[in-house]
């Protein structure tokens, strides 16, 4: 399984997300958010957590228009996996997607702590490893992860199965308590919470562990 | 030809900087506020020839996300 990690200016858990997919069995690359090409042969692209272009506008708006990110939008719109992470998945709401937006914390506050999530659908390559209704530990690391979605668009979501995760204990005001949302096709995910920062025994928690496994194993028999 | 646009979260979206920004009004006194909404004003100055279609190109592709904002355009 090859995935490809971009990396822009201001992003910061690229190499994290990297490391989450080689200890799960991918071959990773990086890719220059300049570059208007991915490698050949990409199962995956990581859009990784981070600040990118410095949050400036919105957070994920100047990232969503350059030039990798039309390739990203491309392998995506063929049918390709991308998976966003935190400012990764404020990216993918700016590119249209995933629906929805990504507003400040209704606390105002940036959170950085771990919470519980719940796996919502097992039905997805990203949350094949768990079983729907399974709690999982997670660190979040965010100043802007209140979800926000229209009242038909949640419908939908909900309609179609494609909530991923949710907060037990919701954090930052997110609708119906959303921390990560499937595209149509299930095949792109965007999510707050970081899974790569539980994915290894020195990281104080191993739940994420299983989203990258199931992840290589669904996309290496793909 | 400058454009100024004034980008602000749609209605019905919480504006948790707006409720803030009252909280700390009605805590100086100033109780005669019920709501405040915070947006934001960006200038440009506009190169010969580009016109308000251009500049509402802008604002649906970049300036504003017009799932969550709304924008008016002044230009002048």
């Amino acid at each position: 399984m090859r995935a490809a990690v971009v990396v822009f200016p201001g992003s910061n858990c690229d190499r994290d997300l990297a490391v989450a997919m080689e200890a799960a069995g991918a071959e990773v690359s990086m890719v220059w958010h300049k570059d208007s090409n991915l490698p050949d042969d990409i199962d995956i692209v990581g859009i990784p957590g981070g600040f990118s272009y410095g949050d400036y506008l919105r957070c994920g708006a100047i990232a969503a228009q350059s030039p990798i990110c039309q390739a990203v939008a491309a392998h995506a719109n063929r049918g390709g996996f991308v998976m966003g992470i935190c400012n990764g998945f404020q990216v993918l709401t700016e590119t249209g997607l995933l629906p929805g937006a990504l507003l400040r914390n209704a606390g105002l506050k940036y959170i950085c702590k771990t919470v519980g999530l719940k796996v919502e659908t097992s039905n997805s390559a990203y949350t094949v490893g768990y079983n729907a209704g399974d709690v999982i530990d997670i660190p979040i690391a965010h100043h802007d992860g209140n979800y926000f979605a229209d009242e038909a668009t949640l419908a939908e979501l909900r309609d179609q199965d494609r909530i991923a995760f949710s907060y037990t204990d919701n954090p930052n005001g997110s609708v119906g308590d959303i921390a990560g949302i499937l595209s149509e096709n299930r095949r792109v995910l965007g999510m707050m919470p970081h899974p790569e920062r539980a994915a290894d025994v020195g990281h104080g928690g191993t739940d994420g562990e299983a989203l990258f496994r199931a992840l290589v194993g669904a996309l290496a028999t793909a | 030809m400058k454009a100024r646009v004034h980008v602000m979260l749609k209605n019905g979206v919480l504006d948790p900087q707006g409720a803030a920004v009252r909280h700390a009004l009605g805590a100086m006194g100033f109780d005669g506020v019920n709501g405040v909404r915070q947006g934001k004003v960006i200038e440009l100055d506009l190169a010969d020839g580009a016109s308000e279609a251009d500049v509402t190109a802008m604002c649906e592709k970049l300036l504003a996300n017009t799932v969550i904002e709304s924008y008016t355009i002044e230009m002048s």
